[in-house]
């Protein structure tokens, strides 16, 4: 009776192993890769596919321009609002709750148009009787750059990416807050207590013992919210700002060939992103191994 | 009453502290001279760890006043930083940083609370690794430590920091049992050498050969405040009678 299952185990081993290693293998990479061979052989045997190429290019920079930007400043963003966050100062803490919870409230796209066409304008005007109020008091010239702000002629208009960026920013600031505040708590009360019982104060504390172990810990998160902004970078397209998706839309509306328009759109999207995911999951691996 | 803030290093008036319904301490008033070594024991919930916590504020009293080497302790930062500084604290679960090396560990709080060059703060560290017996671990990381050396480390940190006073929270308390020795030996020879320590522990060996002093807790308040050979010998409330015959 013992030895049975062991027999039939080993009978089947070699089956057994052959269906281990199949359910082992990253099926989904493979599927991925065989996509990408598949229009790869397109681009050089279809011309058009070429052409659609070439004409989204550009788009490319800008997607990765306002990723990266947009990014940038949502990690600050994020890193103080979580700090905020875990802050004993009630008028800190709401101030920084308020803000996650508007943010978190609403639709990016919804941000990314109130930011451009409400925010954007009404602070250019403000700034702006500020500067027509200095020029008043002759303080400043008539033609100073707070009373010319916004001014197309000028060179002084506020592009469109620039406000994408700023609306993106703001948004992923509040996603990657609560990142960082779970990060912060979860990390063990006695690292606070031993690095105050050294004498250091909060702001030193936090700075050289708890950020250091927390940032660390919420490494691979933020890694899939950078992957989250690349994709949702794309609504930026809803300004005319060009990157990747608008190009593909304004292709695709002259030339009517959707198919392979979008096609292209989604594989450069998808190489990105496959990419750097893959890259998440090896840092993942690394911090698991290291211990962290 | 200035005069007496200075021959006592630690003077606590009328200490209450409170968690809710709960008096986790109860009107202790104690007086701890330069050099003494007190041990505190007592059974669990008896309010030892939650008195030494107050000394450096770690726990923030509901009432009371509490000195520490001249300086009166109150709700304010810039004063509890200054005493935090001279009091050096070592903890039940050891709480090293565990993204520092052994080395900086000891080297962190000196370069910024103390604000000594690096050069020096690495001198001092070595000397305290060779003092608690582990300067070969220098470069390795807390995690790579058994439980007796990480807390000879934590020892190591405070003493880094020229504290006036030490405290200990439980520290064998996390300990397997072969470990334990190795931890209580460093503490006694503290304790030779003059160092002012207060001791939370239920090791009774250790109250026997090192204590000046030993206070028996319970509910809250200081039930026996006498020498290690009386308390151990004739103890005089029942309630340390009891406590005794259930550890001894």
């Amino acid at each position: 009776m013992k030895n049975e299952p062991i027999d039939s185990k080993s009978a089947m081993s070699s089956q057994v192993r052959l269906t281990n290693t199949l359910a082992d293998l990253p099926w989904w990479l493979l599927i991925v890769i065989l996509f990408s061979l598949l229009m790869m052989i397109s681009f050089y045997t279809d011309g058009i596919y070429n052409a659609i190429f070439e004409f989204i290019r550009g788009g490319i920079i800008v997607t990765i321009r306002v990723t990266l930007i947009s990014y940038a400043i949502a990690m600050i963003l994020g890193l103080l609002t979580g700090l905020g966050l875990v802050s004993k100062n009630p008028f800190i803490y709401n101030l920084a709750t308020l803000y996650v919870q508007v943010m978190r409230g609403l639709p990016i796209l919804v941000t990314i148009l109130y930011v451009s066409f409400v925010i954007t304008p009404w602070a250019v005007g403000q700034v702006n009787s500020v500067g027509i109020l200095l020029a008043d008091a002759h303080i400043l010239g008539a033609d100073n750059i707070l009373a010319k702000l916004g001014d197309r002629s000028a060179g002084l208009n506020i592009e469109f990416e620039v406000r994408a960026i700023f609306a993106l920013a703001i948004s992923y600031g509040a996603f990657s807050a609560e990142i960082f505040r779970a990060g912060i708590e979860s990390i063990g009360r006695g690292q606070m207590e031993a690095a105050r019982s050294l004498g250091m104060n909060y702001v030193q504390a936090m700075r050289y013992v708890i950020l250091p172990q927390a940032v660390r810990r919420v490494l691979p998160p933020l890694g899939n919210d950078f992957i989250a902004m690349l994709k949702e970078s794309s609504l930026v397209s809803a300004l005319g700002v060009q990157d990747i998706t608008q190009l593909g839309r304004l292709y695709s509306a002259s030339s009517f060939q959707y198919l392979k328009t979008y096609n292209m759109v989604a594989f450069v999207y998808l190489g990105m992103t496959v990419l750097l995911s893959l890259g998440v999951k090896i840092m993942e691996k690394r911090l698991r191994t290291d211990g962290a | 009453m200035e005069l007496d803030k200075k021959e006592s290093i630690i003077i606590i008036k009328n200490l209450d502290k409170r968690f809710g319904q709960v008096k986790a301490v109860n009107n202790v008033s104690l007086e701890i001279k330069s050099g003494q070594v007190v041990v505190i024991i007592g059974p669990s919930g008896s309010g030892k760890s939650t008195l030494l916590r107050c000394i450096n504020y770690l726990e923030v009293p509901s009432a009371g006043d509490i000195w520490v080497d001249g300086v009166h302790l109150a709700r304010n930062t810039k004063n509890i930083n200054i005493v935090r500084r001279e009091v050096g604290m070592v903890f039940q679960q050891f709480n090293l940083f565990p993204h520092l090396s052994v080395l900086e560990n000891v080297v962190l709080a000196q370069q910024v609370v103390r604000n000594r060059k690096r050069a020096e703060a690495v001198e001092i560290a070595k000397q305290q690794l060779t003092r608690v017996g582990i300067p070969e671990k220098a470069n390795v990381y807390p995690e790579q430590l058994s439980g007796g050396q990480q807390q000879r480390v934590a020892i190591a940190r405070a003493l880094a920091m020229n504290p006036k006073v030490m405290l200990f929270d439980e520290p064998t308390s996390a300990l397997d049992p072969e470990m334990i020795k190795e931890v209580l030996d460093v503490m006694l020879n503290l304790a030779k050498e003059g160092m002012t320590m207060v001791v939370v522990t239920h090791e009774m060996g250790f109250a026997r050969n090192a204590a000046d002093r030993i206070i028996f807790m319970d509910g809250g308040t200081v039930i026996e405040d006498t020498t290690p050979s009386e308390l151990f010998a004739n103890p005089k409330h029942t309630r340390t009678k009891m406590f005794l015959s259930k550890i001894l």
